[in-house]
């Protein structure tokens, strides 16, 4: 049995000998990002280039950064200073070699920026860039610095050491009142307060509980809680464990994804070692808290996302939303108390055992509290993931880390939270990213997915893709879902044809109020797309309906009005 | 525990805590429209249709997923309630054939009359096995669902490029055609939660979502017991009995016991003239309780059977020949009465009723003077 | 049920269908409940969905199994030794209901010492369980708040099916698992009135409701009712009729709605014995093949289309009622037997109606006093209902049991009678299937179960067809001292390795050619599930 002062000092001594050896260190970026991007083979001939030419130097993984847009994405490391480079795809591992490793400089054309605060031979600090700049980093703080699949790398860096205040000096009612303190809301989307819902586990009378984090992130555009898991594992599992400590859970899942073998790989490889240090298992630290962690892999369905869907996957039976009452924390998984929450709330929870919950509410808004990770994309120069204060501005999101379009044209919409949220305006750019300020518009802040849309795309052909996707997801419990979501499909398809009718909004309109009688928030909620749509861009419905054409050019529809252009 | 007093419609209801509204409406007398629903079952809530207005509560709350408590104040016939429930059938009307369920017509029609009014004559009402004892038309005839039908010609709607889905009867009981079926898995909780079987499931999900066996393959390839009960909590005619589909309404229900094994289940046979026309398993059954097994439920067509002993026989020179009742009557009790006592043997059945066994015991003891009576009670 | 009868009093399920889905454990031996009696298995599923503990004992698998919490598979006529071990184990664990023994029964210290021979290495040999499995069943059983026992021909059908039942029943008491909800014994009877014609005295030495023939007392309540002296002397059973019928001292049989031919041990022998004859009269709805062997045969009609009680397995008296008028020229049987009895002159025969039958039963019956039709109308009433207000009894033996006290008897464990040996290796166990029922007589004239199963299998394990060379669907002769049938084989796991299994249905293969007509000595029931046969291939 370990003591964490045990793992602590190993663990220091090999985060020591990794970075600060006299070698320089190369990591290449190890996400699934940088995986699509050639992030394998950039590893492989950066090993073969390294024996090759017998240069000392240790080659290494980290995960992703954020900085998605520059996948592959090289980490060089000498003399306690940290290099990113970016783009470095195979054919030019060799150069990189060349510059940094034969000549022992740096390469400053393919240089993103360096560690620490201070230029470093000519290259600017990564968080002076505008990618990070707005940025504060706080989950992220291990993501692309350390090696996920090394334990040691997280402990070092402050890892676990939450835990072991936890179970070591406080009572589990003392970590829920930090957890009330700080005011964490759910990250999934649905904004519940994180205390709380913890609270009503605690206070369940049957045994065993169950803690369940939620990792089945399926939205379309939505990619945070793959970094996390990705890129420091361990975060996740610390913040499980804490929470398993504070509401008497003895059985903790991962439902993960099918869509994510990296990440399942990551946390396979992260339990595994976490079990053998006894950081989960029957006896955690020695300090006579019991935890079984075990990761379950989904089947890819999307309403698994949905707290109870998850629950039944977990049982073997078929993935659908359950029926309420009875709530979880009453009777969820097997019949016991159960807690779900997504994968970026369990990781807030170290942060705030160890800083405390006061420290943590002093970020972002009166109400809406700590920091959000963001994944942005669409029609924008930089997609990626960022980190910041609730409360930031969605235009510093959209202009600053994205850099803007890119391309052009104009921003037309943005889409936040997922298929059951919907679409805002470029008006809508100065709205902080609160869930409060979203709710308003008639959309949702959701998980962390933005999708920026230029002028260049059709809104009713998005809304049809995105009510496509409600419609194939529907679980078939509720007719009014899986019925609903198919009319909505057939309407907007012949919409999207030119056979539109006039009366085609009104049983829009009538159709949500049907659906809003649905079970799960997927049945509910699968119109907000048309619904947001509706109200945000009624010219865009009007075009296709009255004037039989698609401004956009990319329905089957001529551009502009046939009685116009005559 | 206490019990609980609730209001459903001004009406004062007792009830246990914690029972299903919808339940304990219907035991009130108070019907709310519902397809999905199956008492004594966990409720699924899919089809939606049971809203209520329930004061101090949001919305339309389901009245199959509502626990009822102290105090509640019920309402299920407003103008929210009955607008939401007609919106629900819409939507679930938009891939069923419905000119059974929505013509304006039908209350003129005669059954078997062809309408010459109506463009989609093959999905007329007549043509559909289930008319007239039809729970979804029942519900649409409730909610007063004629003449509505915005989705009418939607592209995947029924009367749209609705993509047809096979029959499928290859075993000699069930029919299952799912082009009628309204996914309220009604058949799937009676198969694994009554039955403990599982045969069938609700497969893929969206608009492909139906229910199947595994992998599609026909159903008595399955663990299927072909004990019909799904047949007979369907509420279209996606489930059958393949025999008896087009047998119509029945003249009478007769409440009697399955004469095979000795569980003594309650059946209801389902007689046109002098026919058993189909067999039911009866709700009311002490014993069976609404279930049945294959051979109650399907397999009392040898009552019909043409080689039934319609006529007394007598031997003749080796053959058998059809006699009289008083002929063979005369015969038998003639030669009879040439054995008494221990040269006599009676060997009753376990099949016969209590007053035939005792009357033949009685005929052995009292007429043939021999305890020579026995049965295979001992197989 | 004369197993029952020496420790009850009475032979019949304890407890009721429903009350079964109550119990915390059921022990199911000897049973395929979900082919043989489908509904019933539906509150052994639940019973074990709800968390129940399900132990089922058969030396096959059984869809039951599915549901199981324990599968025991003891070898085939182990059956008193599991038990014996089972009870060891609770005797020595301190585990039995010393009150229950103590206040309701008698006799333990002989049962205690009868269990000396059970120790479980014995019994591990003898069944071939390990005996971990034996003892964590006997734990399961005992220590459960409520434990049943379901058992039907798997039981009964051997010739030592009344020491099973016997053993069973001590189990129940040792447990005090008598008398209580969710507890007891409980026979699951084959045929839907089975339970009915014991009660009415189709027995050779019982009138209605157990009264024995040969008391004086009881015969002259019965003499004054019929107004007749009768008989002292109790009947032959059922197979010694057929035997006096083979030696020629029974000379007319009146045969009411059976098929012995087909469905008694021995057929071959029956058959001879209905030949030499010199009356047979049988009475049925089809020409059956023991019909074709009659002098005159007398068309009756069938359950839909006559009025009537059927007795259930939990002792309920429920109504049939006639859907449809007789088929053709066909009448109730109680009809034809009435006017026989008129035209050989006989007074007290004249009844309207089933009704006049059951009010007449009622008079005669304690058990069945507070019967009448128009109290059997919502869901029957179950006996004992001896006063016209009772409300009828679900569970037996609640207070005291029906002789007093329980009595145990000491079990001992005694072979099957004939085992295998080089000559004839294998054992045929014989059974039911869903599909069919008893001789098929009425299953076979539905088209749609004769479309699903049309002839007999033999099934065998993959084991003994590999080392036999019989491949699934090979045509196999199966040979037994008394006779050979030809059937297609089916290769199955289920099957134990040196057990052969099949139905007895089929009239084109029957079954009961084989099997042997070894008889327990109380029940007089037939060794019909343990007899040695040998299989080979048909070239």
């Amino acid at each position: 049995m370990s003591t964490f002062e045990g793992l602590k000092t190993d663990g220091e001594a090999a985060w020591r000998n990794y970075m600060g050896d006299t070698k320089p260190l190369l990591q290449v970026g190890m996400g699934s990002c940088g995986v699509a991007a050639g992030a394998e083979e950039a590893l492989a001939v950066l090993r073969r280039e390294v024996t090759a030419r017998n240069i000392p130097a240790t080659v290494s993984i980290t995960g992703c950064n954020g900085m998605c847009f520059a996948e592959p994405l090289v980490m060089v490391t000498r003399e306690g200073r940290t290099v990113t480079y970016g783009e470095m795809t195979p054919e030019r591992i060799p150069a990189l070699v060349e510059e940094v490793l034969v000549r022992g400089g740096v390469w400053a054309e393919a240089a993103l920026g360096v560690s620490g605060e201070e230029e470093w031979q000519g290259i600017r600090p990564l968080a002076e860039t505008e990618f990070f700049r707005l940025q504060e980093r706080r989950l992220m703080a291990r993501c692309g610095v350390i090696d996920p699949e090394n334990i040691e790398h997280n402990i070092a860096l402050g890892g676990y050491a939450a835990l072991h205040k936890a179970l070591s000096g406080m009572t589990p009612e003392t970590v829920i009142q930090e957890m009330n303190q700080s005011g964490l809301a759910g990250r999934g989307g649905a904004n519940f307060p994180c205390g709380r819902k913890w609270d009503f586990l605690r206070q369940a009378k049957a045994t065993p509980k169950y803690m369940i984090c939620n990792a089945d992130e399926g939205d379309p555009g939505a990619f945070v809680n793959r970094i996390l898991l990705e890129s420091d594992p361990h975060l996740v599992i610390e913040g499980i464990l804490i929470g398993a400590y504070a509401t008497g859970a003895e059985a903790a899942y991962i439902y993960l994804r099918e869509e994510y073998p990296l990440a399942a790989r990551r946390l396979r490889i992260a339990l595994e070692q976490a079990r053998a240090r006894g950081l989960v298992g029957d006896n955690i630290l020695g300090l006579g808290f019991k935890c079984n962690l075990e990761l379950v892999v989904g089947a890819g369905s999307y309403v698994c996302g949905e707290e109870t869907g998850l629950i039944s996957s977990i049982q073997d039976s078929r993935g659908m939303p359950r029926i309420r009452p009875p709530f979880p924390a009453q009777a969820g998984v097997f019949g016991k108390p159960t807690n779900v929450n997504n994968v970026e709330t369990y990781a807030n929870a170290p942060l705030i055992i160890a800083h405390g919950g006061q420290w943590y509410a002093s970020m972002g808004t009166e109400r809406a509290r700590g920091t959000k990770m963001f994944s942005i994309s669409g029609h924008i120069v930089r997609t990626g993931v960022v980190e910041v204060p609730l409360g930031t501005p969605l235009r510093r999101i959209f202009e600053e880390a994205g850099g803007g379009v890119g391309n052009g044209r104009p921003l037309k919409a943005i889409q936040s939270g997922g298929p059951l949220s919907g679409f805002l305006t470029a008006r809508h750019l100065d709205l902080p990213l609160e869930p409060q300020a979203f709710a308003p518009e008639g959309v949702l802040m959701g998980s962390g997915g933005l999708v920026f849309v230029d002028e260049g795309a059709c809104l009713v052909d998005m809304v049809l893709r995105y009510l496509t996707f409600a419609q194939d997801e529907s679980c078939a419990r509720c007719t009014t879902c899986r019925i609903g979501t198919q009319r909505y499909v057939d309407i907007l398809e012949r919409i999207t044809q030119g056979k539109g009718r006039p009366q085609d909004l009104d049983t829009f309109r009538w159709l949500e109020g049907v659906m809003r009688n649905g079970n799960c928030a997927h049945g509910q909620a699968s119109p907000t797309a048309v619904i947001s749509t509706l109200r945000h861009f009624p010219e865009e419905y009007e075009a296709h309906i009255r004037e039989k054409c698609c401004p956009a050019g990319v329905c089957p529809l001529p551009a502009a009005s046939p009685a116009l252009t005559r | 525990m206490a019990k609980v007093t609730l209001t459903i419609d001004q009406k004062t209801v007792e009830a246990e805590p914690g029972d299903p509204l919808l339940e304990v409406a219907k035991k009130a007398g108070v019907y709310i429209p519902h397809l999905c629903y199956m008492d004594d079952l966990p409720s699924y809530g899919g089809c939606r249709l049971c809203a209520v207005e329930i004061e101090g509560v949001r919305g339309l709350p389901l009245a199959c997923t509502t626990q009822v408590t102290d105090g509640m104040v019920v309402r299920t016939d407003t103008a929210p309630v009955r607008e939401l429930q007609r919106g629900v059938m819409e939507t679930i009307l938009s891939e069923h054939p419905d000119r059974c369920l929505t013509c304006h017509r039908k209350i003129h029609c005669l059954p078997n009359w062809i309408c010459l009014r109506d463009d989609v004559v093959t999905d007329r009402c007549v043509t559909c096995a289930k008319n007239q004892w039809c729970e979804l038309q029942q519900v649409s005839e409730f909610l007063g669902m004629e003449g509505t039908g915005r989705f009418y010609e939607e592209g995947r709607s029924w009367y749209g490029a609705r993509e047809e889905i096979p029959l499928e009867r290859e075993n000699p009981f069930i029919e299952r055609d799912y082009n009628k079926c309204i996914l309220c898995a009604r058949c799937v909780r009676v198969c694994d939660e009554v039955r403990g079987v599982g045969a069938i499931s609700v497969t893929y999900k969206g608009d492909k979502a139906r229910i199947d066996t595994p992998f599609g393959i026909p159903l008595h390839e399955t663990n299927c017991e072909l004990c019909g009960a799904c047949v007979d909590v369907c509420p279209t005619a996606s489930l059958m009995d393949k025999t008896t589909k087009w047998a119509g309404l029945p003249d009478k229900l007769v409440s009697t016991i399955c004469p095979y094994c000795g569980t003594g289940c309650q059946l209801l046979l389902h007689v046109k003239g002098e026919r058993i026309v189909r067999v039911s398993a009866d709700a009311e059954g002490a014993v069976n309780k609404g279930q049945a097994c294959v051979k109650g439920r399907y397999g009392l067509d040898f009552v019909h059977h043409p080689e039934r002993l319609t006529t007394p026989l007598i031997r003749d020179n080796g053959a058998f020949r059809e006699a009289s009742w008083d002929e063979a009557l005369d015969l038998v009790a003639s030669r009879l009465g040439d054995y008494r006592g221990e040269e006599f043997a009676a060997i009753a059945s376990s099949k016969c009723t209590n007053e035939d066994c005792y009357i033949l015991q009685k005929f052995a003891r009292v007429v043939m003077g021999s305890n020579n009576v026995d049965h295979c009670a001992r197989l | 049920m004369a197993g029952l009868a020496t420790t009850f009093g009475s032979g019949a399920m304890t407890n009721s269908i429903a009350d079964l889905g109550q119990a915390a454990c059921i022990l199911a031996i000897g049973t395929n409940t979900t082919e043989a009696h489908p509904v019933i298995a539906l509150q052994l599923k639940q019973m074990a969905r709800r968390g129940g503990k399900l132990i089922v004992a058969n030396p096959h698998w059984i869809e039951l199994c599915r549901h199981a919490t324990m599968w025991l598979r003891q070898r085939p006529g182990s059956d008193v030794a599991l038990i014996g071990g089972m009870m060891r184990v609770i005797v020595d664990e301190g585990l039995a209901d010393s009150n229950f023994i103590q206040e309701r029964c008698e006799n333990f210290d002989a049962l205690r010492e009868s269990l000396a021979a059970f120790s479980l290495e014995r019994v591990s040999q003898i069944t071939g369980l390990p005996q971990e499995q034996i003892r964590e069943a006997a734990r399961l059983y005992a220590t459960s708040s409520s434990a049943a026992i379901v058992y039907a021909m798997g039981i009964t059908q051997s010739s030592h099916g009344t020491d099973n039942v016997q053993a069973l029943a001590d189990l129940a008491m040792l447990t005090g698992n008598i008398g209580k909800p969710g507890s007891g014994v409980n026979p699951l009877r084959g045929h839907n009135n089975v339970q009915g014609s014991c009660d009415m005295g189709c027995l050779p030495n019982v009138f209605t409701g157990y009264q024995s023939v040969a008391d004086g007392g009881i015969r002259e309540r019965f003499e004054a009712a019929w107004g007749v002296s009768l008989n002292p002397k109790p009947g032959l059973t059922l197979g010694e009729i057929f035997d006096a019928a083979h030696d020629g001292t029974v000379k007319a049989i009146y045969l009411v709605g059976e098929n012995p031919v087909i469905t008694d041990p021995n057929a071959a022998h029956i058959e001879e014995a209905l030949k030499r004859l010199e009356f047979l009269v049988v009475q049925d709805i089809f020409l059956s093949e023991t019909a074709r062997l009659a002098h005159v045969v007398l068309p009756a009609a069938s359950f839909a289309e006559k009025e009537g009680t059927f007795t259930n397995t939990e002792r309920r008296v429920q109504r049939v009622r006639q859907a449809i008028s007789p088929v053709g020229n066909s009448r109730p049987d109680w009809w034809i037997t009435v006017q026989l009895a008129m035209r050989l002159g006989a007074q007290g025969f004249s009844y309207e109606h089933p009704a006049e039958i059951m009010d007449e039963i009622a008079r005669l019956t304690a058990s069945y006093g507070g019967m009448a039709y128009h109290r059997l109308e919502n869901g029957g009433l179950q006996w004992p209902c001896p006063s016209p207000n009772h409300p009828g009894t679900s569970i037996l033996h609640r207070e005291a049991f029906t002789r007093g006290k329980g009595h145990f008897v000491p079990v001992e464990y005694r072979g099957s009678l004939e085992q295998p040996d080089e000559e004839y290796p294998l054992i045929l166990n014989t059974g039911r299937m869903l599909y069919h029922f008893h001789s098929s007589t009425l299953t076979r004239r539905v088209k749609g179960l004769r479309e699903l199963h049309s002839e007999e299998r033999v099934e065998i394990n993959p084991q003994d067809a590999v080392s036999l060379g019989i491949a699934d669907g090979d045509l196999v002769k199966v040979t037994s001292r008394r006779g050979a049938v030809t059937v297609r084989a089916k290769v199955a796991e289920g099957t134990p390795p040196g057990s052969l299994f099949m139905t007895f249905h089929f009239p084109d293969t029957v079954t009961n050619l084989l099997t042997q007509p070894g008889r327990d000595p109380v029940s007089k029931i037939p060794e019909l599930k343990f007899c040695a046969v040998r299989v080979a291939k048909v070239a």
